[in-house]
């Protein structure tokens, strides 16, 4: 299943699945995710998964990259693949205030806004992994229609909430930050929760997500 | 009330640039996209505590160039200062000590604290003994200002904050080491995942120039100017997981080092990583400081680290 494990530094490893991006390849990464987590490592500090990889970080004064190595390749692995994933929906405002691309992106891949935005709300979205920023959901795929690169230049500040598009993918900003996707709209759903310690992030890799459009006024007065 | 507090607190006269609570941080949360966080250089963190009788994992205040102005109230209290820092205690009366790091200091209501600025270095400690009443977020105080996470809701302290000390025991501490901060001539690093998409004179560059830190550097990274560095692969990688130590090279040739606030995740290929042995002295390189990289292999850097490991408990041993 893993094709290649190296050390990324002096401590942490990195397990290669292939080249190849789909579902098909994240739902093993996300299988394997859960298995080096339930079989709790000496020495383990993080796990992170991501389309076709795991980065695995490990206490240098307690374990080192041979004994980690060895222990993941003799790990036996459970099927999790079963275990229900959420299905969710995310409510979507795009108001002229939110669609901060939406006009360049009608000239950039030559379709109209009405249709960029018909097409993107009809289709289901996979969570390939979750991060960057707390919470924020790696979703895919787009539709081969809407797909286009990020900007050149990316923004100093994409506004917190901030739906955007780029390649295969689809994001959604759970803080203010830089970043160069295609804005297309703005959630006002609570995506990461510090408040709720055992489960921060509404969206988590292997989940599926709706997102439906709604008002300037419902964006208003949402409440959660 | 939380247990084991007590009514001792520090003003903050003077917040200081970059003033945050720090422990050894948070683990095993990446995968919400919440890193490590923690002190960055973790050595001085530790004898920061170990000067005054605390757990290795007890909060403390990191600050970074210019620190905080305290004034303590309450009956006494027992701090130290770690780092390269230039301070001083203003006793009540208004005498002026001129502050020494390594040692730890007896405060009585009123006295203050005044950290000026960290000399020639980037961060400094200050640990009280008990630890500062902060609550533990994810098993750790470590504030991360960018996710708004851990003490003081995720803030940098700012003026007029009151800081709350934990009940420390009263015995009486009185604790010095000689200990200098070593500067390095290299920072040594393992080649990276991303290596060969690098021209020979990339990598060649990467080896035997000098870059310069950046002034937009902070707690989440570190960018370096010097010479570009060319990529003849792809300036993009498919997204993937990100660790402190991390260099990524952007489109730009410039590169970026991963510290411990950095995003879990990134785009750019990694040519090498920073070895942990060297992390705390990295992180100390001020803006217009020169870097050069050395090559080690995994089998040196573990020794090294255990050198580095072994040294940093044998300073905390003189203390104990």
């Amino acid at each position: 299943m893993i094709k290649n494990i190296t050390n990324l530094g002096d401590a942490a490893l990195y397990c290669d699945f292939g080249s190849e991006v789909n579902k098909e390849i994240n739902l093993k990464v996300i299988n394997y995710f859960k298995n080096l987590i339930n079989n709790k490592i000496e020495g383990i500090t993080n796990i992170v998964p991501s389309y076709n990889k795991i980065i695995i970080t490990f206490d240098l004064s307690v374990t080192n990259f041979a004994k980690i190595k060895d222990k993941i390749q003799n790990i036996k692995l459970k099927d999790f693949e079963d275990e229900k994933n959420k299905k969710i929906k995310i409510p979507v405002c795009c108001d002229q205030k939110f669609v901060l691309d939406l006009n360049r992106l009608e000239e950039k891949i030559n379709i109209s806004v009405k249709q960029i935005l018909e097409n993107f709300f009809e289709n289901e979205y996979f969570c390939y992994m979750t991060g960057f920023v707390a919470g924020m959901p790696f979703l895919g795929d787009l539709d081969k229609k809407l797909r286009t690169k990020r900007l050149e230049t990316p923004r100093v500040r994409v506004p917190k909430g901030s739906v955007g598009l780029t390649e295969q993918f689809c994001n959604i900003y759970t803080f203010e930050s830089p970043g160069g996707w295609n804005i297309i709209g703005n959630t006002p759903k609570k995506v990461f929760d510090k408040s709720n310690t055992l489960k921060p992030v509404l969206i988590n890799p292997g989940d599926t997500v709706n997102f439906y459009q709604i008002t300037k006024e419902e964006y208003d007065k949402w409440n959660e | 009330m939380i247990n084991g507090m007590n009514k001792s607190f520090f003003e903050v006269l003077r917040a200081g640039i970059n003033t945050t609570y720090q422990d050894l941080g948070r683990n095993n949360l990446y995968h919400f996209g919440i890193p490590f966080s923690g002190a960055m250089d973790r050595r001085n963190y530790l004898i920061a505590n170990s000067l005054v009788d605390n757990q290795k994992n007890t909060s403390t205040i990191e600050f970074a160039y210019q620190g905080p102005s305290l004034k303590f109230n309450g009956e006494e209290a027992y701090i130290s200062i770690t780092g390269n820092i230039n301070f001083n205690i203003v006793r009540k009366d208004f005498k002026q000590e001129k502050g020494i790091c390594y040692q730890t200091y007896n405060l009585h209501n009123g006295d203050q604290i005044d950290i000026l600025s960290t000399n020639k270095s980037v961060f400094g400690y200050l640990a009280v003994s008990g630890g500062f009443n902060t609550g533990l977020f994810w098993g750790s105080c470590s504030t991360n200002t960018k996710a708004k996470i851990g003490a003081n809701n995720g803030e940098k302290l700012k003026n007029g904050d009151k800081i709350f000390i934990l009940n420390s025991k009263k015995k009486k501490i009185n604790h010095k080491i000689n200990y200098t901060n070593s500067s390095i001539e290299y920072i040594r690093v393992i080649k990276g995942t991303n290596y060969d998409y690098f021209s020979e004179n990339g990598k060649n560059i990467f080896f035997k120039n000098e870059f310069v830190v950046s002034k937009l550097s902070d707690r989440m990274g570190m960018r370096l100017e010097g010479p570009k560095i060319e990529n003849i692969i792809n300036t993009n990688i498919r997204s993937e997981g990100l660790i402190k130590g991390v260099i990524q090279i952007p489109a730009d040739g410039n590169p970026i080092i991963m510290l411990s606030d950095h995003g879990t995740i990134g785009g750019y290929p990694k040519i090498a990583v920073v070895i942990t042995a060297d992390y705390d002295k990295l992180v100390q390189l001020t803006p217009g400081s020169k870097i050069k990289f050395k090559e080690v292999n995994l089998f040196e850097a573990e020794k090294l680290y255990k050198f580095y490991d072994m040294e940093t408990q044998n300073i905390i041993n003189q203390i104990r």
